[in-house]
């Protein structure tokens, strides 16, 4: 047993509990901070194949943004949990079925999973030790998937702004900061200098 | 077989554990004098003493004041989440020590020499988010919980705008490795040739944004005094509190060596010839990274804190567009000239 496979089982061990744990926490907080766990050993494992770029990318991403948000929104739900529970057999024969559905559609997807046929070749291939992890993405990112990597940049974009968009709004009568106009101000126009005489007032 | 597990992989754990324990002990020295440095500076600038009781000009005030929050009682509010509560200070000094594993001082003088290093800061970094949510949210109480939203929001816009900055640092050097950056500075011209004169611009947003991204003042929102007591930390006291702190410094030190890697040359020396390489980097280095929290702490002293609008607007509305404005004019002048490639 070498370093690395114990390493292996340590994290593959955590990320299968912490990923039974998502769903069997009673806190919907805990909830979270589980998956945060599973993201976490999920990167661990991509370091052990030797995927340090896959695995920074995906603490950067998921574990450091993704989950930050979701931790947010869930942080600010007010959700009665033992009130949820109360209609758990009366929903089970329904949910019960969806779950099957969704396993036989996950099923079929895999049983009819077809692999490139340059893959085994790939694998079979000694990993180069010249080049690091980031150059050999960007290799193949830049040339043979340009097309895909950037329509799914635009993809990105376009839902960036549509969000943007849709919560967007501007209140009338709301006293916003225009920070242009603070530094434009002159003495000329926010001072003006009046004399008054004694006993008259403005 | 005993032999080769030894030579294999005994030995080295063995010598990483030994290294890290070394970082880390040296580390917390540094950490207990650059904390009264900060409070002697600020208390400078304000014209007082600062601390000056504890040891010859104060200077064991930091060990005394690690024994006070060490001997205190830890008070745990009844209605906290008493888990996530005490777990919260650990992963925030956790996560602030684990950058230091690729923080080079020296040519060679670095725990985990991997190819992914700023990355690897860029991550952890990320996460250090997670210590003051939690730690806000665990204490069920208003002013925490209002703190850790804050910062939140904070530590995330903040994080954009330093990517950008990194990557424009990465496009001209060509490497994720922190050693390789500074080697790409190695240049004849000395501290002219560091990257904090041709990308002055990200020199200074990335300044500004490790700040925001420590939480210190004027960005210090989460913690604001003033309105929120004391924003996340309002529940916790003796060493939980410790943990925060210490983790709270041990980032700001992390940023700092991170912007003396980055944009001033590491452990280079700033005059590139005789008397002067003879110095060892890493006091080049140290002298940069306290180069860079003597500015941190100076701010603290003379900048008021700003209002959390206003900090948004900083983040969103002007270091976003320049930032990325600086990463698409690196690239077009590194294609365009054949430099750095």
């Amino acid at each position: 047993m070498t370093l690395a496979s114990a390493f292996f089982y340590l994290f593959a061990g955590i990320a299968v509990a912490s990923a039974f744990m998502v769903i069997a926490a009673k806190n919907p907080v805990h909830s979270v901070l589980y998956l945060i766990l599973a993201f976490f050993n999920a990167a661990g494992l991509f370091l052990l194949l030797g995927a340090e770029f896959l695995a920074m990318i995906l603490v950067v991403v998921y574990v450091g943004a993704v989950a930050v948000l979701f931790l947010f929104v869930v942080m600010m739900l007010d959700v009665d949990f033992a009130e949820l529970r109360e209609g758990f057999l009366q929903y089970l024969p329904i949910g019960g079925l969806v779950g099957i559905i969704v396993l036989v559609e996950l099923v079929l997807v895999v049983g009819s999973w077809a692999v490139a046929p340059s893959a085994p070749q790939a694998i079979a291939e000694r990993t180069p030790t010249d080049i690091t992890n980031a150059e050999a993405l960007g290799r193949v990112l830049y040339t043979d998937y340009l097309l895909f990597f950037q329509l799914s940049g635009l993809i990105l974009l376009v839902a960036m702004i549509g969000a943007i968009v849709l919560t967007l709004r501007h209140k009338e009568g709301v006293k916003r900061q225009n920070i242009a106009a603070q530094v434009a101000r002159t003495k000329a126009a926010g001072l003006s200098l009046h004399d008054v005489k004694p006993g008259q007032g403005l | 077989m005993l032999q080769e597990a030894w030579t294999s992989w005994l030995w080295p754990l063995l010598l990483m554990v030994l290294q890290s324990a070394l970082v880390l002990v040296l580390l917390l020295v540094f950490i207990a004098f650059y904390l009264l440095a900060d409070r002697k500076i600020w208390a400078a600038v304000q014209l007082r003493r600062g601390p000056n009781v504890v040891g010859p000009f104060g200077l064991f005030q930091s060990f005394a004041d690690l024994l006070k929050f060490v001997l205190k009682e830890p008070v745990i509010p009844s209605g906290a989440n008493k888990g996530v509560f005490l777990l919260a200070p650990l992963v925030t000094a956790v996560l602030a020590l684990a950058a230091w594993a690729v923080i080079p001082f020296q040519e060679g003088w670095v725990i985990a020499d991997i190819n992914v290093g700023v990355l690897y800061i860029f991550a952890i970094s990320s996460l250090g988010v997670y210590g003051i949510i939690m730690g806000g949210w665990s204490s069920n109480s208003k002013y925490p919980f209002l703190g850790a939203l804050r910062s939140a929001a904070q530590m995330v816009s903040y994080e954009v705008s330093l990517g950008f900055v990194i990557i424009s640092v990465l496009l001209i050097v060509g490497s994720l490795n922190l050693s390789d950056i500074v080697r790409a500075q190695d240049t004849p011209y000395g501290a002219l040739g560091w990257y904090w004169l041709p990308l002055f611009p990200m020199f200074v947003i990335f300044f500004i944004s490790a700040l925001a991204e420590t939480n210190r003042p004027p960005f210090d929102l989460p913690e604001a005094e003033s309105e929120l007591v004391a924003g996340f930390a309002v529940e916790y006291s003796s060493t939980p509190y410790l943990l925060f702190m210490l983790g709270e410094y041990v980032a700001i030190m992390g940023m700092c060596s991170l912007t003396a890697i980055l944009f001033m040359g590491g452990w280079l020396s700033p005059i590139p010839f005789a008397p002067f390489t003879w110095v060892p980097g890493v006091i080049w280095f140290l002298l940069k990274v306290s180069l860079v929290f003597f500015m941190i702490a100076m701010v603290k002293a003379f900048v008021p804190r700003y209002r959390y609008d206003q900090l948004m607007r900083l983040g969103w509305k002007v270091f976003l567009p320049i930032s990325l404005a600086m990463v698409v004019i690196t690239a077009a002048v590194l294609h365009f000239t054949g430099w750095g490639a």
